[in-house]
């Protein structure tokens, strides 16, 4: 057998790394099939749970991308100051806390809101938010912005000497150049977002409930937490499961982009630009859809952050160290994977997109229960729940630039005897330190942010601070809310912004 | 003597048997047309890769089986010999000791040798604030430090110009042959060749031929040696 061209590692941290995966993953689910009472079938109930899973889904996704498309569009054939910020910010979706957007669109267009008071004021009635529009809704405010920069990506990679020539011969761009892109484009961006909404907990918990708005995974949460019928749980697990595996199969297959990807701030040179003033209306209301409901967030929160009660702060301090743990251990799992490299390992780094946190939960719940009161592992379970489901997304960051550290100096190294341990903090470490900075924030801001497995674990003495502020929400207590999602909100992008920034500081490559 | 015995290389389709002796502290240049496997054959030596048949050995130890870096050769690449994170001293600090816990008298080596290229003061530099020729120098100095006895060159000064690589060649010829080493390169240019190499074999065909003295076997070339040059 030929020597490996890549300095030699322990093999031990890859294998724990990839059997705790499949323990959390393949493990829980098999827990979760074996208590499923398969001799009742599928109630009613579950069937409508199921079916408004699915129709809300592929509403969200296909309406993010309906807008996403004339907005992507103006955004690639205008500049203006401030649009690289704008573009920028319409990555932070992906960081922003469930549960804080969503008391945002509520100061927007809920009960009390901007929008219905305006409504009242012009003598109309006023809406409600609750069901499935406000799913949709929530849905749409989360997937808009990335279904904008998939589309954006795009357009933005076809060649400007193709609208050059498309100029010359005075032929419709929109025929040539740009329906042949969305034509491939746009269908994976909607099924990653119909993945995306699939597998969506805390939206529908707080937009959504009552019988006609249930989704699977808020049914498993009602079943175990309320109803205690472990059974019905396991079974709604293996539906969730099984419609997860279905659509990540597609999604996966469909695509190879990354939503994160960078190179958007190029403008290219068109031809066809008429219409300036559709294309910065199309922006504006973009923007405005997005920001306002965030601006709300602060202008009510700021006020009353400083008479929050005591349990919130200690929530905080819990969230954040939940999230440290999550993140460091994320992070050590994938360099341990990155590092081993081939086939199985990429298998087990896509299996996380697969599961569902509730599905996983469930598992872990009944791993457990006969053991432990779940309540005293909640913290742990959710650490290692969240530092698994956020794998795949840290993976993709970090095996990409270790394989090129193998590349450039595998055999440099080896043959200077440069192996294990040494090879790892001499070489790889100092070399893929902005990609770890980055899927490290990526994961802490995630595990932050996290409202899933925590809500089927914890009571009142393991909040974390997304369920301490559920739990406001729900005692309608909007003030002390909008305070602790400002506090929810700052925390998150604080702790990407110095993992990212760790990475990035004189980094001299 | 480093020997290739009956040594049989596969990749694919590609296939090179050696049977060749390299002399003990020689510059020994590896001449022939692109593809014919002369950076293949230092890879089998440096141990990347493992021949089907055949063995290797060094004064009688055999190599065959052990890994890269527990071979007594060192090699330079055509490209990225330095660790850009590094300074130029740890990069020379690698070949004494690849956990880089250097004590004071290899630290004393370490600067030794970087004033040996020429490089007296460069040792907190990263490669980035080197130039093309220093950096080269900063990899030369790696290998003096190193104890292991053969060094492997696949053309680490292609990237250079003439004149900087002719200064090269003669740091080769100056300091790591004065100071013992068995030294194979690889080139495509007979000049190379000439100005520093003692032997020269040909890799052409599937085969290697023995190592003759550099001006016999160019003064009066092989018919595939000549094809090459032309």
């Amino acid at each position: 057998m030929a020597h490996s061209p890549v300095p030699i590692t322990a093999r031990w941290p890859s294998a724990a790394a990839a059997a705790l995966v499949l323990l959390l993953t393949l493990g829980t689910l098999g827990a979760v099939a074996w208590r499923a009472e398969w001799g009742s079938g599928l109630a009613p109930a579950d069937w409508a749970a199921i079916r408004f899973t699915v129709i809300q889904a592929l509403l969200s996704a296909g309406i993010s991308v309906l807008l996403a498309v004339p907005v992507a569009r103006a955004l690639s054939r205008r500049r203006f100051p401030g649009r690289q910020l704008l573009i920028t910010l319409l990555g932070a979706p992906f960081l922003l806390p469930v549960i804080v957007a969503v008391l945002g669109l509520l100061a927007v267009f809920g009960r009390g809101g901007i929008l219905n008071q305006g409504l009242i004021a012009l003598g109309f009635e006023p809406i409600s938010i609750f069901g499935i529009h406000g799913v949709v809704l929530a849905h749409v405010f989360f997937n808009l912005p990335l279904a904008i920069r998939f589309i954006l990506q795009g357009w933005l990679a076809i060649p400007s000497e193709r609208f050059r020539l498309a100029a010359t011969l005075n032929a419709s761009v929109g025929r040539l150049l740009e329906w042949p892109m969305l034509r491939a484009v746009v269908p994976n961006t909607f099924l990653v977002i119909f993945l995306i909404c699939l597998t969506s907990f805390a939206v529908a918990l707080t937009m959504g409930g009552g019988p006609r708005a249930t989704t699977v995974e808020l049914a498993i949460y009602q079943a175990l937490r309320f109803d205690f019928d472990l059974g019905r749980a396991a079974l709604l697990a293996c539906v969730q499961f099984a419609l997860c595996v279905g659509a990540a199969f597609l999604a996966w297959r469909a695509t190879a982009n990354d939503p994160m990807g960078t190179g958007l701030d190029r403008v290219v040179q068109r031809y066809d630009t008429a219409r300036a003033p559709v294309d910065y209306a199309l922006i504006l209301a973009a923007a405005l859809f997005l920001l306002v409901p965030l601006a709300m967030i602060i202008l009510r929160g700021l006020p009353g952050i400083m008479d929050l009660p005591e349990t919130i702060w200690a929530a905080a301090l819990r969230s954040v160290l939940v999230a440290t743990g999550s993140a460091l251990f994320c992070v050590s799992m994938s360099l341990a994977l990155a590092l081993r490299g081939g086939a199985l390992v990429a298998v087990i780094g896509v299996l996380p997109l697969a599961a569902s946190g509730l599905v996983v939960g469930t598992g872990a719940f009944l791993l457990l229960f006969p053991f432990v009161r779940p309540a005293d592992m909640a913290l742990v379970v959710t650490m290692l729940v969240n530092a698994t489901l956020a794998l795949p997304f840290a993976l993709r960051s970090i095996a990409p630039t270790v394989a090129q550290v193998n590349a450039d100096y595998g055999r440099l190294a080896a043959s200077l005897g440069v192996e294990g341990w040494t090879w790892v903090r001499l070489i790889v470490l100092p070399r893929v330190r902005r990609p770890l900075g980055f899927a490290t924030g990526l994961a802490a801001a995630l595990s932050m942010g996290d409202l899933g497995v925590i809500a089927l674990f914890a009571g009142e003495a393991e909040e974390t601070l997304p369920l301490a502020m559920y739990r406001l929400m729900g005692a309608y207590r909007m003030e002390a809310a909008a305070s602790a999602a400002l506090l929810l909100l700052a925390l998150s992008l604080l702790m990407f912004w110095i993992c990212d920034r760790g990475g990035r500081a004189d980094a001299d490559l | 003597m480093l020997t290739c015995e009956g040594l049989a290389l596969r990749q694919g389709d590609f296939a090179l048997d050696a049977d060749v002796a390299f002399p003990r502290g020689k510059i020994t240049a590896l001449l022939g047309p692109s593809g014919a496997g002369k950076s293949t054959l230092l890879a089998a030596i440096a141990g990347f890769l493992q021949p089907v048949q055949g063995k290797i050995t060094w004064q009688d130890q055999d190599l065959t089986k052990a890994a890269p870096g527990a071979r007594p050769v060192s090699m330079l690449f055509q490209d990225n010999n330095l660790f850009p994170h590094l300074t130029a001293a740890q990069n020379v600090g690698l070949g004494l000791r690849p956990n880089l816990k250097l004590s004071a008298a290899e630290e004393e080596a370490v600067h030794a040798a970087l004033s040996d290229v020429g490089l007296d003061g460069f040792g907190t530099r990263k490669p980035s604030a080197l130039s093309g020729g220093q950096q080269s120098r900063v990899a030369l100095a790696r290998l003096l430090v190193s104890d292991r006895a053969v060094v492997l060159l696949d053309e680490p000064f292609a990237a250079l110009g003439p004149a900087l690589k002719d200064e090269m060649l003669d740091l080769v010829q100056g300091k790591l042959s004065a100071a013992g080493k068995t030294v194979l390169m690889v080139t495509h240019d007979p000049a190379d060749a000439r100005r520093i190499a003692d032997m020269a074999v040909l890799v052409a065909d599937g085969v290697v031929t023995q190592p003759i003295p550099t001006d016999v076997l160019l003064d009066d070339p092989p018919p595939a040696l000549a094809a090459y040059l032309g």
